[in-house]
């Protein structure tokens, strides 16, 4: 392989990985944007999310593909369920957990997002536990779980040595037209409008006559959608997955929001690519073992120079 | 009907409100008595049965309060969110194995270690602090975390010096010059340990209470109506870092002497952090007495309850049924326990008095 080789293949792995770190981020960025809190337990509802997509792929017994073919109905149910049961959670976490606190002092509530996230964490060694074929029978709890490879492998570059695979071109095919799908309803429907002018001024807006519980509410039913995707996207691409990943992919995810201006929605896309491409090329030139120090390096060589992330804007506070 | 969202400033924490203090004699009653009886606590090895014998374990936890008054100091006093404070251990861990270990060419032993140990770790508080000061809550408490993660991944990756899963050991313990150090169990880390918690305490207490302190309480209020009253905001955080910092690297070399071990780097992980993040929110965030309490309670039912009750059931561990064992519920209880405490009594179970 040449070095424009390797470039051209870290680049693709880094985008890939990136989009599904920015798919995370931006349900930590939306949330922060409207209340300013850090939802610690977001990583973890990624890695819930997880275990329902093998336990449908279990109990449907979707089949690993053979080359070549793509199981669409296998993909198109998890991307319905997974969703689904992410967003009510994400709800349900914020009715539970959150919402009893909006009125406290912040870190009240980031202590309580770090609560849910041990007990999110918990359930998912439970899950785990479930004596199930698909969670290969007796293998131990805590032991890292395989997801079934339904896409295979197919190189779409043929026989070159530069692999970009059917998996991330699935990536790229579900997270870029979400993303875009999200900016239309940020900027463009009433709901979007209103999350928008409750992310200025939560008084205001709520002056203005917006339901800002509402806002909130659909902001985490939203934010825990895009989990329940990541973590399709996740199984589908790393085939791997274990119950401590939420909080991996849960700083990964923050570190995105905070390098792009947490509250920033494209800024939270551009953030996870960076990270991917860190990522990927530090696996590569540095170590793997170093990767996670690079990763927090870029991250406060980043805040240093601009506080406020890549595209955070200038805050200047006021008395 | 509509709640407000939001209102509470980007910096500091909206304070409860001001609960008068007990008269001062009282105060001193309740510390003089719960010093009796942490001095007596030994005795009870006498009355209980070997199984529950405790009072062993307790230097570990006394190693764990350090971390949780350093905490005090920082978040609790000057208002900044820390998640990476286990790092700051490490620090006081490694630099003690290293400076004490007889691997090693130095072997200063245990006072000049812990001495160096607490320096070392106030030192990597000024490092970490100086280019974040001036980063606002939520991104200082990123930075943190990312600082508690690269020590951990930098004490894994340079085996050479750390030795790794197997940590740098046998360690001097904690003794007085001129005792020999075998002979008497654990009572002597105990009532070392105990009386530079004492010391620790006190220090901390007349820290709150002098100039500095009061700058930190002023900037942990309003850090713009602090910097306009003339308080050199960059400079007093960074003093709260460093002794933080300090403290914890302290109850680090503490903890090493007592274990004797540096045990491995993956111990002192995000969740360590969070658990001393716990133990001074649940013991009441900026008091000194909560950061004990707390300290006591979540590292008393991390180090003795579930250990006790492990051994005292020693089949539960080994079964097949995951929710069998009780280990395997330590997150969701210390998950409930802060979601239940944050609802329902989210000052802490002793706080902090009204700030006069």
């Amino acid at each position: 392989m040449t070095l424009t080789d390797v470039v051209v293949q870290q680049v693709i792995t880094g985008l890939s990985n990136g989009l599904i770190i920015s798919l995370v981020a931006l349900g930590y960025t939306m949330v922060y944007g409207i209340i300013e809190l850090i939802n610690f337990a977001h990583g973890d509802l990624v890695m819930l999310g997880c275990f329902l997509a093998l336990t449908v792929v279990g109990l449907c017994g979707f089949q690993p593909a053979v080359p070549g073919g793509l199981p669409w109905i296998a993909i198109g149910a998890l991307l319905i369920v997974v969703p689904a049961f992410s967003a009510g959670a994400n709800y349900a976490i914020d009715r539970l957990a959150y919402r009893p606190l909006r009125s406290a002092p912040k870190l009240t509530a980031l202590v309580s997002a770090i609560g849910v996230s041990f007990i999110l964490g918990n359930l998912g060694l439970f899950w785990g536990g479930i004596p199930m074929d698909v969670f290969g029978g007796g293998k131990a709890a805590a032991s890292p779980k395989d997801f079934p490879d339904l896409l295979g492998y197919h190189n779409l570059l043929g026989e070159s040595e530069i692999q970009l695979t059917t998996k991330d071109v699935l990536v790229f095919a579900i997270t870029v037209p979400l993303m875009l799908g999200l900016t239309w309803f940020v900027t463009r429907t009433r709901m979007g409008t209103a999350m928008r002018a409750c992310a200025q001024d939560p008084t205001a807006a709520a002056l203005m006559g917006i339901d800002v519980n509402r806002v909130v509410s659909v902001t985490f039913a939203i934010g825990g959608a895009l989990a329940g995707v990541a973590s399709v996207v996740w199984c589908l691409y790393n085939n791997s997955f274990s119950f401590q990943m939420g909080y991996r992919v849960g700083i990964d995810a923050f570190t995105a929001a905070v390098l792009g201006g947490i509250g920033n929605l494209p800024g939270a896309v551009l953030g996870g690519i960076a990270i991917g491409l860190v990522r990927a090329f530090s696996d590569q030139w540095i170590a793997t073992s170093w990767t996670n120090v690079m990763v927090f390096t870029v991250l406060i060589l980043v805040l240093v120079f601009r506080p406020n992330g890549i595209l955070g804007a200038r805050v200047r506070e006021k008395v | 009907m509509i709640e407000t969202v939001g209102t509470t400033p980007a910096t500091g924490f909206v304070r409860e409100p001001v609960i008068p203090p007990p008269k001062p004699d009282r105060r001193l009653w309740i510390a003089g008595a719960a010093l009796l009886l942490a001095l007596l606590i030994p005795l009870s090895d006498q009355l209980l049965p070997g199984k529950l014998a405790f009072a062993g374990q307790l230097p570990v936890i006394f190693a764990y309060a350090f971390c949780s008054l350093g905490l005090t100091v920082v978040t609790g006093f000057t208002g900044m969110l820390h998640l990476g404070v286990i790092a700051f251990m490490a620090i006081g861990v490694y630099a003690y194995a290293i400076a004490t270990c007889g691997i090693y060419p130095f072997q200063i032993g245990f006072w000049p270690g812990l001495m160096l140990a607490t320096l070392t770790g106030a030192g990597a508080g000024v490092i970490l602090g100086l280019p974040t000061m001036r980063l606002r809550g939520d991104y200082l408490a990123i930075v943190t975390l990312g600082f508690g993660e690269i020590v951990q991944d930098c004490l894994k990756n340079i085996e050479v010096v750390t030795k790794g899963t197997t940590g740098i050991n046998p360690l001097p313990p904690p003794m007085l010059p001129g005792l020999s150090t075998t002979g008497h169990g654990y009572l002597s880390s105990y009532y070392i340990l105990l009386g530079l918690l004492v010391l620790a305490v006190v220090v901390v207490r007349n820290l709150k209470q002098s100039r500095v302190g009061r700058a930190w309480l002023a900037i942990r209020e309003d850090e713009l109506a602090a910097r306009s009253m003339g308080i050199r905001v960059a400079r007093q955080k960074l003093a709260a870092f460093a002794v933080g910092a300090g403290l914890c690297a302290a109850g680090g070399a503490l903890f090493a002497a007592v274990q004797k071990s540096s045990i491995e780097p993956g111990y002192y992980d995000f969740q360590s952090s969070v658990l001393v993040v716990a133990s001074v929110i649940i013991g009441g965030l900026g008091s000194i007495r909560g950061a004990l309490l707390g300290a006591l309670l979540v590292f008393g039912f991390n180090g003795i309850i579930l250990s006790k009750v492990v051994e005292l059931l020693p089949h539960s561990t080994t079964g097949t049924n995951v929710l069998l064992n009780p280990l395997n519920w330590k997150c969701m209880m210390y998950g409930v326990v802060l979601v239940l405490m944050m609802r329902y009594r989210p000052q802490g179970i002793l706080p902090e008095h009204g700030v006069r």
